[in-house]
C-alpha cells in the first residue's frame, strides 16, 4: 500500500514553552492526506492554521507528536536536511507570489533546480516546460513586474512544481487576486489534482475552500474534518 | 547551486545596486592600489640596490681612516689621527694577503680645472695603477699612466667624460695642457662615461692623476703625514673570500697600527653590502609605512563591506526566506552572501590593481624612484582582496544563513 503523503499523529506545537508567554498553537493534530488529494485547511487567524502549514511545509519542526512527510519523519532533521526535504517534497505557493523582481519568469521558475544541482541547460528546458504547463510559455522572459497578478501566481505555481514535489502547499493563493483570476488559479489546482498532484490549500475563505475535495477546519489548535452534506 | 550559479547570482545582485557596490569597494580599491605601489616601489628600489651591488662588485672592500663612533670623537679631528692609513698599509696588504687581487690607495680633493677660457670646479683623484681596474674605469681615448708617471714626477692627467666635455666639447683633448689650480698637466687619456652613480652623483665629473703627483702638487700645505692615503680599495679574485679577507685586513692593520686588543680600530673596513644596508633600511621603512596604509585601508574597506552586506541581508530578508522555502539550505545562503562580499572586494581589488599600476608608473616618473611590477604582486593583491571579502563577509553571510525561513517569509 502506498503510504500517505502527509501523516501527522498527535502533532503539537508550543511556542515559548515553559515561560509565562507560553502559547500552545497545536493541541495534537491528526491528519492523513493521500496522493492525489485536494485538501483545504480553513480557519480564522490565530487558530493555528499557519503553524500547521509551517509544519507541513517542513519550515518548522513539531514540539511533540509525529509528522511523516512522504514517509520521512521530520523530527530529527537539522536545518540543512529540512531544506533538502522542502526542495524534494514541497512546492510552495504564497499569497504574495514571492517572485524575485530582478529575474525573468524563466529564471524564477528555474531557481529551485539550482539548489537541486540540475545542470543549467536542463533547467532552462524544464522551466520552459513548466511555464508552458501553466499557460505562460510565451511570457518566459518577462519580469514579474511586467506580468499581471494572475500570471505572477501562475509563475509561482510553475516554480512550485518544477522539482515534481509530491505536495503542493498553497497559502491563501487567491488572496491577492480578483475573484475571476482566483477562480482560474483554483481550476488550475483542480487540473493539477487530476494530473496526480497532492494539493493542500490553506485559506480563511470558505468559498475558496469549497473547491477542495476535503475540508478541514482549524479551531483553537484543533483540527476537524468538515463533513459535507 | 554550482559555483557558476552562485557567482552569477552574486553578480546580478551587485549589479542591481551598482552604485552602492562601487562605493563599498572604494576602500578595497585604495587599499589594493597602495599595496601595488608599495610593493612595486619597494621591489624596484631593491633591484636598483642589487644592480648597484653587482656594479660596484661584491668582491670589493673599502678601507677608510677613522674609528667607530664613541665618546671623545672630537679628538680624532687632528690631521695625524685623520690620516691613519698610509702607503705602507697598501703595500702590506698586497704582499701579505695573497687572496687580494687588486689594491690601490687614493688621495682626493677639489680643484678648479682650466683650459683656455673654459673652466670648471671638479674633484681630483690621486690614484695607483690598480685603481682603474678596481673601480671599473675604462679608457675611451689615449692611454693610462705609464709606470714611471707614478714616481711623483709625472705630469699627466686623465679626464672624466663630464670634465672633458666641459673643457674640450667634442674633442678628446689628448696632448693638451690644462691647469688644475695653478698646476699645469698634460692630458694623456679620457675615461669612458659611467653615468649617474647609485647615489645620484655624476661619476664622470672627475679627473685622475697619479697618487704621488697629487700628493706633491695638489694637496697643498695640509700637513699630510708622509705617505698618507685617504682611502684604500681592494678586490679579491673570488667573492667567497671576501669575508675572510676582510678579517685578514683588519688583523693586519691592527697589528701595523699597534692597536691593543680591546681598543678601537683607527680605520674602517666596509664591503658593499654594508654600504647599501643603510639605503635598504630606508627603503624598507618606506615600504612598511605604505604597507601600514594599505593594511588600514583594507580593514576600513572590509568594514564597509561588512556594513553593506548586513544592510543587504536585512533588505533581502524576503528573498532569503523564499530561497530557503524552495530548498536552499543554510550553507547555500551563506555561500551566496559570502560570494557577494568576495565579488565586491575582488572587483575593487582588480580596479585597485589597475590604479596601483598607474600610480606606480606616476611615482617613478615624478620621483625618480625605480619601480618593478610583476605578476606575483598582482596575484598577491588579488588574493588580499579575496581574503578581505571572505573575512568581512563571513559574519553577514552567517547571519543570513541562520535566518528562520518562517520569519523571513513573513517580512513585508
Amino acid at each position: 500500500m502506498v503510504p500517505p503523503v502527509i501523516e501527522t499523529r498527535g502533532l503539537r506545537k508550543v511556542y515559548a514553552e515553559g515561560s509565562e508567554a507560553e502559547v500552545v498553537a497545536l493541541k495534537g493534530v491528526d491528519l492523513l492526506i493521500h496522493r492525489g488529494d485536494f485538501v483545504a485547511i480553513m480557519g480564522p487567524s490565530g487558530s493555528g492554521k499557519s503553524t500547521l502549514m509551517n509544519l507541513i511545509g517542513c519550515l518548522d519542526t513539531p514540539s511533540d507528536g509525529l509528522y511523516a512527510c512522504d514517509g520521512i519523519d521530520v523530527a530529527t532533521l537539522d536545518a540543512e536536511e529540512l531544506a533538502t526535504l522542502r526542495r524534494e517534497k514541497i512546492g510552495f505557493v504564497f499569497q504574495g507570489f514571492h517572485l524575485l523582481p530582478r529575474m525573468s519568469a524563466l529564471d524564477n521558475v528555474a531557481m529551485p533546480l539550482g539548489y537541486a544541482r540540475v545542470p543549467p541547460h536542463e533547467r532552462r528546458e524544464r522551466a520552459q516546460a513548466a511555464l508552458a504547463a501553466v499557460g505562460l510559455g510565451d511570457r518566459s522572459h518577462h519580469r514579474p513586474s511586467e506580468l499581471s497578478g494572475g500570471q505572477q501566481q501562475r509563475v509561482a505555481i510553475a516554480r512550485a512544481l518544477i522539482n515534481h514535489p509530491p505536495i503542493l502547499l498553497a497559502d491563501e493563493p487567491t488572496g491577492a487576486l480578483d475573484s475571476k483570476t482566483g477562480e482560474e488559479i483554483l481550476s488550475l489546482f483542480k487540473q493539477l489534482r487530476d494530473d496526480g498532484h497532492t494539493v493542500v490549500l490553506i485559506t480563511h475563505d470558505a468559498e475558496v475552500a469549497e473547491h477542495a475535495d476535503r475540508i478541514f477546519v482549524m479551531r483553537d489548535g484543533e483540527l476537524h474534518e468538515e463533513v459535507r452534506a | 547551486m554550482t559555483w557558476m550559479d552562485i557567482l552569477r547570482t552574486a553578480f546580478f545582485a551587485l549589479r542591481g545596486n551598482w552604485m552602492r557596490s562601487a562605493l563599498t569597494s572604494l576602500g578595497v580599491i585604495i587599499g589594493i592600489a597602495a599595496v601595488i605601489v608599495m610593493v612595486s616601489v619597494g621591489q624596484g628600489t631593491q633591484k636598483e640596490i642589487d644592480k648597484l651591488v653587482s656594479g660596484l662588485g661584491s668582491q670589493r672592500l673599502d678601507i677608510s681612516p677613522g674609528g667607530g663612533r664613541g665618546p671623545g670623537g672630537g679628538a680624532r679631528m687632528s690631521a695625524s689621527s685623520f690620516f691613519t692609513l698610509n702607503q705602507g698599509d697598501v703595500d702590506a696588504i698586497r704582499d701579505e694577503i695573497p687572496e687580494v687581487q687588486y689594491v690601490a690607495g687614493a688621495l682626493r680633493g677639489n680643484t678648479q680645472v682650466v683650459f683656455s677660457e673654459n673652466n670648471a670646479s671638479t674633484s681630483w683623484q690621486g690614484v695607483q695603477p690598480d685603481y682603474f681596474e678596481i673601480n671599473g674605469w675604462k679608457i675611451a681615448e689615449g692611454s693610462l699612466f705609464e709606470a714611471d708617471d707614478y714616481g711623483g714626477n709625472g705630469r699627466d692627467v686623465i679626464l672624466g667624460d663630464t670634465v672633458r666635455r666641459t673643457l674640450f666639447g667634442e674633442d678628446s683633448g689628448i696632448g693638451q695642457t690644462i691647469r688644475l689650480g695653478r698646476v699645469p698637466l698634460t692630458v694623456v687619456g679620457t675615461l669612458e662615461a659611467k653615468g649617474q652613480g647609485g647615489f645620484g652623483q655624476d661619476q664622470d665629473d672627475v679627473v685622475m692623476v697619479p697618487l704621488e703627483t697629487g700628493r706633491r702638487r695638489l694637496m697643498g700645505s695640509m700637513g699630510l703625514p708622509p705617505g698618507a692615503v685617504m682611502q684604500i680599495a681592494l678586490t679579491v679574485a673570488d667573492p667567497k673570500d671576501l669575508d675572510y679577507v676582510q678579517g685578514e685586513v683588519e688583523a693586519l692593520l691592527r697589528q701595523r697600527h699597534k692597536i691593543k686588543p680591546g681598543d678601537e680600530d683607527d680605520f674602517n673596513v666596509r664591503n658593499i653590502s654594508q654600504i647599501v644596508a643603510t639605503r635598504t633600511a630606508t627603503t624598507n621603512l618606506m615600504s612598511k609605512l605604505l604597507g601600514a596604509v594599505a593594511g588600514i585601508c583594507l580593514i576600513i574597506g572590509g568594514i564597509g563591506i561588512m556594513n553593506i552586506m548586513l544592510v543587504s541581508v536585512t533588505e533581502r530578508i524576503k528573498e532569503i526566506g523564499l530561497r530557503m522555502a524552495v530548498g536552499a539550505g543554510p550553507s547555500d545562503v551563506r555561500r551566496q552572501f559570502l560570494m557577494e562580499a568576495i565579488l565586491i572586494s575582488l572587483i575593487g581589488g582588480v580596479i585597485g590593481i589597475l590604479i596601483g599600476i598607474g600610480g606606480a608608473v606616476l611615482v617613478s616618473k615624478f620621483s625618480e624612484l625605480p619601480i618593478a611590477l610583476n605578476a606575483q604582486v598582482v596575484g598577491l593583491a588579488a588574493a588580499f582582496s579575496i581574503v578581505t571579502g571572505l573575512f568581512f563577509g563571513y559574519y553577514p553571510a552567517r547571519k543570513a544563513s541562520l535566518l528562520d525561513p518562517i520569519e523571513a517569509l513573513r517580512q513585508q
